[in-house]
């Protein structure tokens, strides 16, 4: 099994629920024009108190979730900012895979669209997994196999789904944009049909602008 | 023919290929752009050698870094902010596509500029990397926020794959109360069915309290569907909102008229259409709702008193309130403020300054806070100021600033101080939103300015003025 089919390590607990992206990647790491350097501001104000030091009892902090590579959340995970800057960070942080009873829309693309595994389980399960996370002396290490779409603790196995179309996204990083202008001629052909039937949409943005800049 | 609701409609009228059961390619009629959310975008397109396929149906703006402080000729001294800027000039530069730029005249922020100069119409798919592109549902096009990945999807190829979403219906009948908004309305909906009630849905708002509304107050109304966790949000176009796209769009002159009305008429569920989920409100329980916590679901009517942590909730009540300094019990009436912020593509509209003008004339703000009214638009402050609401405004001692998103989301250097609490007309209350440590509470403009005179959180129905 290759590594993108499997991923397996420590796995952090983080009992919130909502846990918006303006917390995952706060604004004053969104000035940048690449995406280099996010790691840094990944979960800022939960890592770092006012005064920048890193506070000892935040999990990740903790030496012994040194290398987390999968997050437990709580539900809505990623809601709020549209912000990719989120997934990047925390991809760029090492974490490979986000457990949670349900994750926000535009997060949850952003996510396969990065190649950071998503995986939604049950509540109940979550539950069962956060506990297990708080006994243990030593951190828990979950394992995912992403080819036969199975999560497994010490104490549980699970399976959980993925559209076909991202688990072949995941496995096998397909080049989105490249695959949609496989279909060139027919956005062209599309497009054509669609101004004919309403022409006020077509070039809708440069129109307006010249229209405003003649005034 | 099965009957279809108009998300459907509108999904089916841009489908170029259906790519399998849960997705399509998706036509995009208007992509929207701004600085932030762009560059990485840009930087992909380069690296492949891809051009942008049709740069006429994109457009950008300067809008979340850009600094609001009082001046004619606006510099951003922040270097990295400064170059997102630039950055962005020369992209839009590079491939033709139209730019409101730091200093144009008629900058602000995307959800804001779009719709008022008429690039919005009925019926057109329009996304943007923006969580808050739910807003143009209210004029009858399907509107959502996406990820930078896809923006430079949409850029290469003017479409999306897209995954389709479920339909929500949320009815709301009767009237709005004196003094209550669609702000009110949305917080007590998105407080009913939570913070994901809608995750996976496209909301359809119907009723007779929804018909009512203007369109700026739908636009408030589809704006925060999202923080309900809604993909979209929808109002069918009615005789409204058609009057307000045509005043604003010329180019549909009288050999166009016509055919647009026909389109348009088509655009509405059909009678007997289903939908997966279906909600119920009635206008007249809204009172003006306050936030409390850190979650824009965790909101009560003024009248009302903050939950105490019990039941399922009760870990995540406990949470907010430590953030926020309050207890289960209080009320939020009285609780006094440090800053009033008057903005944001929720809230910056003229009808909503024209609102806290009505409150606030002849009378002080707080010696006790500051407060600044952040405008969506260079159009709607030129508005402002010709209708002389401006300098009511700054009589009243609110700062009037230049648009932008500002202290919305604080990108900018609009940041308030740990600790800080804020009556905020905009959309999320989450923690350090505003700026680390400091606590937000959304509400209505009214509200907000009623706060403003004030100095505590208070009921804006209690000061007279009118505020409807």
């Amino acid at each position: 099994m290759t590594d993108t089919h499997r991923i397996a390590g420590i796995a952090a607990l983080l009992d919130i629920a909502n846990l918006d992206t303006d917390q995952i990647m706060p604004k004053q790491f969104l000035r940048g024009i690449d995406k280099a350097g996010l790691d840094k501001g990944v979960l800022w104000d939960l890592r770092f108190d006012g005064e920048g030091r890193p506070r000892a009892d935040f999990v990740l902090n903790r030496p012994e979730y040194a290398g987390t590579r999968v997050l437990v959340a709580g539900p809505n995970f990623g809601c709020g900012s549209s912000r990719e800057h989120a997934v990047w960070g925390l991809q760029q942080y090492g974490i490979r895979a986000v457990i949670a009873p349900s994750f926000a829309e535009i997060f949850y693309s952003n996510a396969m669209n990065n190649g950071l595994l998503a995986v939604t389980l049950p509540e109940t399960d979550i539950i069962e997994l956060m506990k297990e996370t708080t006994e243990g002396a030593a951190p828990m290490r979950v394992e995912i196999d992403v080819d036969v779409m199975i999560v497994r603790s010490p104490r549980m196995t699970r399976s959980f789904a993925l559209s076909d179309r991202h688990r072949r996204m995941f496995l096998e990083g397909v080049d989105m944009i490249g695959a949609t202008l496989a279909h060139k001629a027919d956005i062209a052909a599309f497009a054509q049909r669609h101004w004919g039937q309403q022409p006020w949409v077509r070039d809708v943005a440069r129109r307006t602008k010249q229209r405003l800049e003649r005034r | 023919m099965t009957p279809k609701t108009l998300y459907r409609k509108l999904v089916d009228s841009h489908t170029v290929v259906t790519l399998d059961e849960q997705n399509v390619l998706l036509f995009c009629d208007l992509h929207l752009m701004n600085e932030y959310t762009s560059p990485q975008a840009f930087a992909g397109l380069l690296e492949q050698n891809r051009e942008v396929a049709m740069p006429g149906q994109n457009v950008a703006t300067v809008s979340h870094i850009i600094p609001t402080h009082p001046i004619q000729h606006r510099v951003i001294q922040d270097p990295a902010s400064a170059l997102q800027a630039s950055n962005l000039k020369r992209n839009c530069e590079l491939h033709n596509i139209p730019l409101f730029d730091t200093n144009d005249s008629l900058q602000g922020i995307e959800h804001v500029i779009a719709p008022e100069h008429g690039m919005i119409r009925p019926g057109m798919v329009v996304i943007c990397g923006d969580s808050h592109t739910t807003t143009y549902g209210a004029l009858g096009a399907l509107g959502f926020g996406i990820g930078t990945s896809e923006v430079e999807h949409v850029l290469a190829t003017q479409t999306l794959v897209y995954r389709l979403a479920q339909d929500m219906r949320i009815r709301v009948d009767g009237h709005l109360p004196i003094g209550t908004t669609s702000k009110d309305l949305i917080l007590m909906i998105i407080s009913r069915i939570s913070a994901q009630g809608a995750r996976g849905f496209v909301v359809e708002f119907c009723g007779s309290a929804v018909e009512s509304l203007s369109i700026e107050a739908r636009f408030t109304l589809c704006n925060m569907a999202v923080e309900a966790g809604a993909r979209g949000a929808l109002i069918a176009p009615d005789e409204t909102a058609i009057t307000y796209v045509l005043q604003r769009a010329p180019d549909i002159d009288a050999s166009l008229r016509s055919r647009a009305l026909a389109r348009w008429a088509t655009l509405r569920s059909d009678e007997h259409a289903s939908f997966d989920v279906e909600h119920h409100f009635d206008a007249e329980d809204v009172a003006p709702y306050v936030s409390w916590g850190t979650s824009p679901d965790q909101s009560i009517p003024i009248t009302g008193t903050i939950p105490h942590a019990e039941g399922s909730q009760r870990a995540r009540i406990e949470h907010a309130l430590h953030y926020t300094g309050l207890a289960g019990g209080m009320p939020l009436e009285g609780l006094p403020v440090d800053h009033v912020f008057i903005g944001s593509c929720t809230n910056a509209r003229i009808e909503d300054l024209r609102t806290v003008a009505a409150v606030v004339k002849g009378r002080h703000v707080s010696p006790s806070l500051r407060a600044m009214v952040v405008p969506g638009s260079g159009a709607v402050k030129a508005q402002a100021e010709a209708e002389g609401i401006a300098q009511v405004l700054i009589d009243a001692g609110f700062e009037w600033r230049q648009p932008g998103c500002s202290m919305c989301l604080a990108m900018n250097d609009d940041v308030l101080a740990p600790g800080q609490r804020c009556a905020s007309t905009t959309n999320r209350n989450f923690e350090g939103r505003q700026g680390r440590g400091a606590i937000t509470h959304l509400m209505s403009p009214g509200m907000a300015a009623a706060a403003a005179l004030t100095g505590y959180i208070t009921d804006v129905r209690k000061l007279g003025g009118s505020n409807d």
